[in-house]
């Protein structure tokens, strides 16, 4: 075996990007192409009592005007994926184009098709609507009130679904020496890839043949959907997302947007090219988080955990986006026990409709929501016991000797060894030493503060079983087909679809160890149903735990055969072949041997192939993965509070993560950097804000505080390698940990470096009003 | 609504364009949709995220903010235009290098504004860099390897002598657009 894996390797992607030859989907020009602009309700809950789109239809470019009534027949309803099981959730239709009532802003009323961008932008001011406005409500908790206004005929009184699970009673409760009460709030997040949605269609009417470009994250969930809401067949129907300007989440869901556009393309014959503008972001594509949480912890007076209940209200918007009932209910409450021995556990979810924007996935979603929730309590329960907060948590991780550990929610932990992350970041941050100088610090008026996080992520979504015991309308399986070409170089065909996480390079790295070849010599395809059979996507960390070891275990199948056609040359059994780097050796005389290459040819000749060997080399693996996998970690921030502005900063910031064996630990901590951004983002400046009427006020880049480069010191980042003992390459997934991890982080430190005043709580994202006013009302000084 | 046209002659990676426009086409649909040139992308609609970042007679511009009739005469330098893929730009060179970018969308954009920090600034220091970057957004790399590839590349600038890439150009810039967009882009 080569020692390709596990190396830092340049990425094979970036030649195209750095020299601006990406292929994104508003790059795709196409002859005689339209372009589609939507025309999004400004109300937030309205009845609508009629559209006229005459002057629209008239206007100079103007091919064609749709409204939600010349659809109604003609196109099926945006479905959700997503049922979680004992949860009677309800599923209202949700239309590409408002029917009768609109039910968030942004809410779709009607298409405009012209020959320009700035044509079709135009003719929408020409459409005018009536409206009949009626109450909104943009709270969850409000919304599930006595006469708040109703959004679905289905849902009266606004819960969408109803989710449980757990052991833990009042009488645990009741008979507790401690119990830490708290309520808290994480606030709604816009994900903002800074790659809009878009979508391109063409239609061969001949054929019947639909090709949709869209910014996807799931090719294959989109082409299934869409297939279904279009009455195409799925085998007339293409779908390519090959590159994909970050997700986040955000691209997983089926919009209404990409079925319209598709309509269009096949219903005028020409193909129809939309792209949202950044506002449309903000008030169309899903949103993540918004949970108002009641907690109750349980504990001794000597620092254990004995019990964890949550009552959560989850915001789920106007309409259940494709995965959103999964992400408040199995990836949230699964993991709430998170890294600890917590023998009772209790979660009971709302899922509630509102008048504001869908929300869905967001990366992690649930699992920093569980994160964040249990991170903070657990730190209000050290302040409630008097005991250093890191002392806490090494009292109650999970011992490395309990995995695999099966936790009161029914999850398997495969491995682990959480006291080796949390001692090894302990020593990067020198936490005792820090912990004196803070005193010195305090002493000076100076109000530094350390937040440590051990966590615990559920990644590499799959098994199918699961997947369809927990709800979720489809497999969380993987492909990979593995074609050698006749001169030995090497083309991948991956279910996953990456947009930025650069399998095109990892992937490559684990042929080039498994056979041998030169990482230059393989090239991975992805993101295009009509070259990979099947694909379930790349979001839940799934990616190299699943569709890498449906790789791996493709290339185990190429390279049996290479070894039985090596066999055949070298004129020796199969079992007396050895292969090392890339070539073939009869065992116990190694001057005889043939390379890869020459066995490649040889299987394409098939002048002369051993009995009952086919000819060609190309392998195809369907995987399914035995479990979950589970990454975990510790981090650890300080920051300094200017109590007289509450402005915060970053001084230090620290991760340990282990998603066990690392492939390339160049990409791996770049996955790190970024997820640890967007994690402090939510803690310190990110959140989206409606006004009672339910207009979105941080609806641009300049109202929503996206983090700068200047915000942020140099992360200081290691990694633990505990493997994954199901899967043949013993990897976890590591896109989504630092998300998980930063945000309590961030905020546990802020409020360590207040905690002279007394306060327990600030309500994210922590803007330096926040903070000064929460130290002005904290309370006396200790 | 749909204005006159106007014609307008400007140079684009060193080819000379003579085209008729709509008064308020922006020049980045310009580039995408009249040249083709693709590698310039549009992440926002308020100035804010960089990513359609080029160089306006040598100086980083956000195209998204600048008329297409405000560079009549001017030499425009996209990503496409800064380096080939067998002579790469050092900023270039430096991403690839340092991991400074993921998924690549905001990327055309921060190598053009970090090709015009480094012609102005050829050796800034940690601190420079991230203030250098304001304009931009990436939502990816959390800007660690994005600041290491540009000191990747300053490392690698002479001195003395100026990237002959990005030179300034030596006719004077033409209206108001530089003034415009660097302020728009700075009250983020
Ligand atoms: S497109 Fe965002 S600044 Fe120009
Ligand atoms: S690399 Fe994706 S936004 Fe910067």
């Amino acid at each position: 075996m080569s020692t390709v894996f596990g190396q830092v390797v340049k990425r094979r992607e970036d030649p195209r990007f750095i020299t601006g030859r990406g292929q994104y989907t508003d790059d795709v020009q196409l002859p005689g192409m339209l372009y589609a602009a939507i025309l999004r309700s400004p109300h937030a809950h309205a009845r609508i009592i009629g559209i006229d789109v005459e002057a629209a239809k008239r206007a100079p470019g103007v091919v064609a005007v749709y409204t939600g009534r010349d659809l109604a027949e003609r196109m099926g309803s945006v479905p959700t994926a997503w049922i979680p099981p004992e949860s009677d959730l309800k599923t209202p239709p949700h239309r590409a184009l408002a029917v009768d009532k609109v039910r968030y802003v942004g809410d779709g009323v009607a298409m405009v098709i012209a020959d320009t961008r700035y044509a079709a932008r135009d003719a929408l001011d020409l459409i005018s609507v009536q409206y009949e406005v009626l109450p909104a409500v943009v709270n969850q908790v409000e919304a599930m009130e006595n006469g708040a206004p109703v959004l679905h005929a289905e849902a009266p009184d606004n819960v969408a679904f109803h989710w449980q699970i757990g052991n833990a009673t009042d009488e645990v409760f009741a008979q507790a020496e401690v119990v830490v009460r708290h309520t808290i709030r994480q606030q709604r997040l816009v994900p903002n890839p800074m790659e809009p949605r878009a979508s391109v269609a063409q239609y061969n009417p001949a054929t019947g043949e639909l090709t949709v470009w869209v910014t996807s994250q799931n090719p294959h969930i989109h082409r299934f959907v869409l297939s279904g809401i279009l009455g195409i067949p799925e085998h007339r129907l293409r779908v390519v997302a090959t590159d994909v300007g970050g997700g986040f989440g955000a691209k997983i869901a089926v919009y209404p947007d990409e079925a319209l556009v598709a309509f269009a393309a096949m219903d005028l014959g020409r193909p129809v090219k939309w792209t949202e503008d950044r506002r449309e972001h903000f008030l169309v594509t899903t949103h993540g988080r918004d949970h108002v949480e009641e907690l109750e912890l349980a504990g001794t007076r000597d620092g254990r955990i004995q019990a964890i209940r949550v009552r959560a209200y989850a915001n789920m918007g106007a309409y259940l986006s494709t995965a959103a009932p999964g992400v408040p209910t199995i990836l949230f409450g699964l993991i709430v026990p998170g890294p600890y021995t917590i023998p009772y556990v209790g979660v009971d979810v709302y899922g509630v409709f509102t008048n504001t924007t869908p929300t869905d996935a967001y990366r992690g979603a649930g699992r920093p929501e569980a994160t964040y929730l249990l991170e903070r309590m657990v730190d209000l329960y050290a302040r409630e016991i008097r005991m250093d907060p890191v002392e806490v948590r090494r009292r109650n991780l999970i011992p490395a000797d309990e995995f695999p550990y099966h936790t009161p929610t029914g999850l398997e932990y495969d491995s682990g060894n959480y006291h080796l992350a949390l001692s090894r970041a302990l020593d990067m941050a020198d936490y005792d030493g820090f912990r004196r100088k803070q005193q010195e610090l305090r002493a000076q008026g100076r109000h530094v503060g350390v937040g440590v996080t051990t966590y615990v992520e559920i990644c590499g979504l799959g098994p199918s079983q699961v997947a369809g015991a927990v709800g979720f309308q489809g497999g969380l399986w993987e492909s990979s087909t593995v074609r050698v070409h006749p001169t030995g170089k090497v083309t991948v065909f991956t279910g996953s679809s990456p947009h930025g996480q650069g399998e095109e390079t990892t992937f490559a790295q684990i042929v080039a160890d498994k056979l041998g070849v030169l990482v230059e010599d393989v090239e991975v395809v992805h993101g295009d149903t009509a070259r990979i059979s099947m694909g379930w996507g790349t979001y839940g960390s799934r990616t190299t735990p699943v569709a890498g070891s449906a790789l791996a275990v493709a290339l185990d199948r190429v390279l049996e055969k290479a070894r039985r056609i090596a066999a055949h040359m070298l004129e020796v059994s199969a079992e007396d072949v050895e292969c090392e780097d890339g070539r073939f050796y009869a065992k116990g005389a190694k001057s005889r041997s043939v390379s890869f290459q020459d066995v490649a040819l040889q299987a394409h000749l098939a002048w002369n192939l051993p009995q009952g060997v086919e000819p060609s080399l190309e392998a195809q693996a369907f995987y399914d993965p035995a479990n979950f996998t589970y990454s975990f970690g510790t981090h650890i921030c300080m920051v300094e509070v200017d109590t007289d502005t509450g402005d915060v900063r970053i001084d230090r910031y620290i991760a340990v993560d282990d998603c066990g064996r690392v492939i390339n630990p160049m990409i791996a901590e770049g996955q790190v950097h970024g997820g640890i951004v967007q994690g402090i983002g939510q803690a310190l400046w990110e959140g989206a804000v409606y006004d009672e009427q339910g207009q979105l006020v941080t609806g641009t880049l300049m109202d929503y505080a996206m983090p700068k480069a200047r915000f942020f010191p140099n992360f200081e980042t290691a990694f633990t390698e505990t493997p994954s003992p199901h899967n043949p390459l013993g990897v976890k997934g590591i896109g989504e940990t630092g998300t998980i991890a930063a945000t309590p982080t961030v905020v546990n430190a802020v409020l360590d470096a207040l905690a002279p005043f007394g306060v327990r709580e600030i309500q994210m994202p922590l803007t330096p009003e926040r903070v000064w006013r929460s130290i002005q009302e904290g309370g006396q000084r200790s | 609504m749909e204005g006159s046209k106007c014609a307008i002659t400007l140079s684009v990676n060193g080819t000379s364009y003579t085209r008729e426009v709509e008064a308020r086409l922006l020049l980045v649909h310009f580039l995408r949709d009249e040249l083709g040139l693709t590698g310039t992308h549009v992440g926002c609609d308020t100035s804010q995220c960089g990513a359609c970042t080029v160089l306006l007679d040598g100086k980083a511009v956000k195209s998204c903010t600048v008329l297409a009739v405000q560079a009549d005469g001017c030499e425009v330098t996209t990503i496409e235009g800064l380096g080939r893929i067998d002579k790469l730009h050092p900023v270039q060179e430096g991403f690839w290098e340092k991991h400074g970018l993921q998924c690549g969308f905001c990327t055309p954009g921060v190598i053009m504004t970090a090709a015009g920090l480094l012609n102005e600034n050829p050796h800034p220091t940690e601190e420079e860099i991230r203030e250098g970057l304001e304009g931009v957004i990436c939502r990816c790399t959390g800007y660690q390897n994005i600041v290491r590839a540009i000191q990747y590349a300053a490392d690698r600038t002479p001195e003395v002598e100026p990237e002959p890439a990005v030179e300034v150009a030596a006719s004077a810039p033409t209206g108001g657009a530089q003034e415009l967009t660097r302020q728009e882009g700075e009250d983020a």
